[in-house]
């Protein structure tokens, strides 16, 4: 590794990037189509919503008011909580999105007054699964609402009456004004980071076996990984730039709030970029013509990106294996990470999972592209 | 033409290369000395490029070893890369950069030091003839000038040895002129050259001769052994028309070891002019066409070549 050889790489690379049309197109134009293009929302259909509850009377009334949640299919209840600050943490580790707090005094104002509160909490980061798991809770709760009202007026003989209803208090965490747009739009820049990225790199291997360059530079003593990197620095800054710029569409244009640290973004897209730019690279090496290679790297990446990514279809929706699946849809802890990051303020220590999990992408296709060029025709 | 134990500059033992059921190159013995200028003379696809590629390493030899400037290419492939220079067939300078941006591109690749760097690059201008045009983008200089600075990028390093792959084919004769006079300076200098190519002409310019057809080498010689000893017979060159119908003809005739045609005429070998030569105008008369008399010529290297490939090809016939 030398870093003479590398420089004159990356400034030569810099050069062709500058005088090419095309590559500049890519670069700048498509983040700004896709930027307007992919910025609407999406309708979802959804299923087993994961709720917490915090049953604080654990009483047969509030164990029947849980067991109508269970009961109902709309939401699978995941973790029985013992403390308010539970829920918090749940939520930060997306073990739920829903979480019913059921008061201690559930059952004695009920049987008091004929009314009771049940607090219902939602992580509405996933702004969509939020509005229509708030509706299924509305509709358990009327269905609820029926059977104990229908009770309490036999035993009170009274008119059926208003009287004897359990008030659903929601509460919506993270997203307040449930803006869809708040939570499409983070996604939308990895997902364009993804797509933008890999079409540049996919190009800069078949370029020079296109134009019949690559059989001078292989025979000089340059080695691939000064090739791999010298070729990748400034696709880099490139990248970097996009994402400045996507990012700040994001919050200046659609006025997405941004309640994170600019260093916890940077890292972050940083360590996106390498996977994403990585990815276009191995392609590239793989794929001899220009052609080729930039509709490699379309296929391997918008369709995944798009449908496993969880920028619009939320994960938590999906059947188990393709949930397995998007485990190896890199873009999908970008846009968990940039969604925290947006919405709940998260640091780099709340992140750690998709953290991990791109740092561990980014070595494996360091490695795997460093491997792949091989100087030989 | 060395002393002996001196390492030479390119070394060949065996080389063959095989792309599927098609032998490229078949088990090539090469050796050529330090400061020579050879010339790598075949018709195309005779693998002169293959054999080029694999002495640089960008092709893995299927079978037999080489080594280049001391360093084996199989197992120092690096260590070889940064001895030699190679201006491949097609034109492999990045079009879209200046002709100053080329030339520094190359110089940091070979690591050509800051304080040699400027007085290097402006050799290689000159020597292209670029002087005034080192912002010109590459792809809109004319062939001559794209060749000369091909040249000028592969050799910045100073390289011991060069390989030259067809650095003439599609140039002006003018240029191509030119650019054999740049690789007699160079040799000057010690450079080892292996320059191929199909123009028979240039052949004369280098101080060994390697012909090569259907990946063996057939011989190899100085231009001047090449053309004394190799031919048996005599040659004489025959005005006639038409041309085909001579040919055919003179197959037939026992006398005539061999016949070819050379642009707008004959060159016959016969394995005793005196006697036969006068006796083809009659023969060939006979049967149609119309012949000058034969003038007995000095054979030329492609002569050479022409006899040497058709008895590789008789003997491949016969067994």
């Amino acid at each position: 590794m030398n870093l003479r050889r590398l420089l004159a790489m990356a400034l030569k690379e810099a050069l062709q990037i500058w005088r090419d049309p095309r590559s500049l197109a890519v670069a700048l134009l498509m983040p700004l189509m896709q930027m307007a293009i992919l910025g609407y929302g999406v309708s979802l259909d959804i299923k087993h919503v994961p709720l917490c509850i915090y049953d604080q009377e654990n009483s047969q009334a509030s164990r029947a008011v849980v067991e109508r949640f269970v009961s109902s299919g709309w939401f699978s209840v995941g973790h029985v909580i013992t403390r308010y600050s539970g829920i918090r943490r749940a939520m930060d580790r997306s073990e739920c999105i829903a979480a019913i707090v059921i008061p201690a005094n559930f059952s004695r104002t009920l049987a008091a007054t004929g009314s009771a509160p049940v607090q219902a909490i939602f992580d509405a980061t996933d702004v969509n699964t939020t509005n229509i798991a708030l509706g299924y809770a509305q509709g358990v709760v009327a269905q609820e609402n029926a059977d104990i009202s229908t009770q309490w007026d036999m035993s009170h003989d009274v008119q059926p009456s208003q009287a004897g209803q359990i008030e659903l208090d929601p509460s919506v965490w993270f997203n307040e004004t449930l803006d869809s747009r708040y939570f499409i739009i983070p996604g939308v820049v990895a997902v364009i980071l993804a797509l933008v990225g890999a079409q540049l790199t996919s190009l800069t291997i078949s370029r020079e076996w296109e134009r019949g360059t690559m059989e001078q530079l292989i025979s000089t003593p340059i080695s691939a990984l000064e090739v791999m990197l010298g070729k990748l620095i400034p696709y880099f800054a490139i990248g970097l730039v996009d994402a400045a710029f996507c990012l700040g569409v994001t919050i200046f244009w659609f006025g997405v709030p941004f309640r994170g640290d600019v260093a916890t973004l940077f890292v972050t897209t940083a360590l996106f970029n390498i996977v994403v730019l990585g990815i276009g690279y191995l392609i590239s090496v793989r794929i001899r013509s220009q052609l080729g290679a930039s509709q490699i790297a379309l296929m391997v990446t918008m369709l995944p990106t798009t449908l496993l990514s969880g920028y619009t279809f939320p994960i938590d929706q999906m059947p188990a294996p393709i949930r397995a699946l998007t485990y190896i849809v890199y873009p999908r802890y970008y846009v968990t990470i940039l969604r925290a990051i947006f919405l709940k303020g998260s640091g780099l220590a709340d992140l750690w999972g998709p953290v991990l999990g791109l740092c561990l992408y980014a070595a494996a296709i360091i490695w795997l592209a460093s491997r792949a060029f091989r100087k030989q025709l | 033409m060395n002393a002996t134990g001196d390492i030479p500059a390119v070394l060949a033992e065996g080389l063959t290369k095989k792309f599927g059921n098609f032998t490229a190159v078949d088990h090539l013995d090469l050796r050529i000395e330090k400061g020579q200028v050879v010339g790598f003379i075949g018709p195309n696809g005779a693998g002169k490029s293959t054999t080029i590629r694999m002495l640089c390493g960008l092709l893995m030899p299927t079978a037999g070893r080489a080594s280049v400037a001391g360093f084996d290419v199989g197992r120092e492939p690096e260590a070889v890369r940064e001895h030699i220079g190679y201006m491949s067939q097609k034109f492999s300078l990045y079009g879209d950069m200046t002709v100053r941006e080329n030339l520094r591109f190359f110089g940091g690749i070979y690591r050509v030091r800051r304080e040699d760097f400027v007085e290097r690059m402006r050799f290689a201008i000159s020597m292209a003839g670029l002087e005034g045009r080192e912002n010109a983008l590459v792809r809109t200089l004319a062939g001559g000038w794209k060749q000369r600075l091909a040249l000028g990028c592969a050799i910045l390093h100073r390289p011991p040895v060069l390989f030259l792959d067809e650095p003439t084919s599609g140039v002006e004769p003018e240029a191509r002129r030119q650019f054999w006079d740049l690789i007699h300076e160079l040799a000057a200098d010690r450079v080892t050259i292996l320059v191929s190519t199909h123009y028979m002409d240039e052949a004369e310019y280098c101080n060994r001769v390697a012909l090569i057809d259907r990946g063996k080498l057939v011989a190899m010689g100085t231009p001047s052994e090449l053309r004394g000893h190799r031919l048996s017979g005599e040659l004489y060159e025959l005005r006639c028309a038409p041309l085909g119908g001579a040919l055919k003809v003179l197959a037939g005739v026992p006398s005539v070891i061999e016949a070819a045609i050379f642009g707008d005429r004959l060159h016959v070998v016969l394995t005793d002019g005196e006697r036969n030569a006068p006796e083809l105008v009659s023969i060939l008369g006979d049967h149609g066409v119309q012949a000058e008399a034969p003038r007995r010529i000095t054979p030329s290297l492609e002569d050479v070549f022409v006899q040497l490939v058709a008895r590789g090809t008789e003997q491949r016939t016969m067994t």
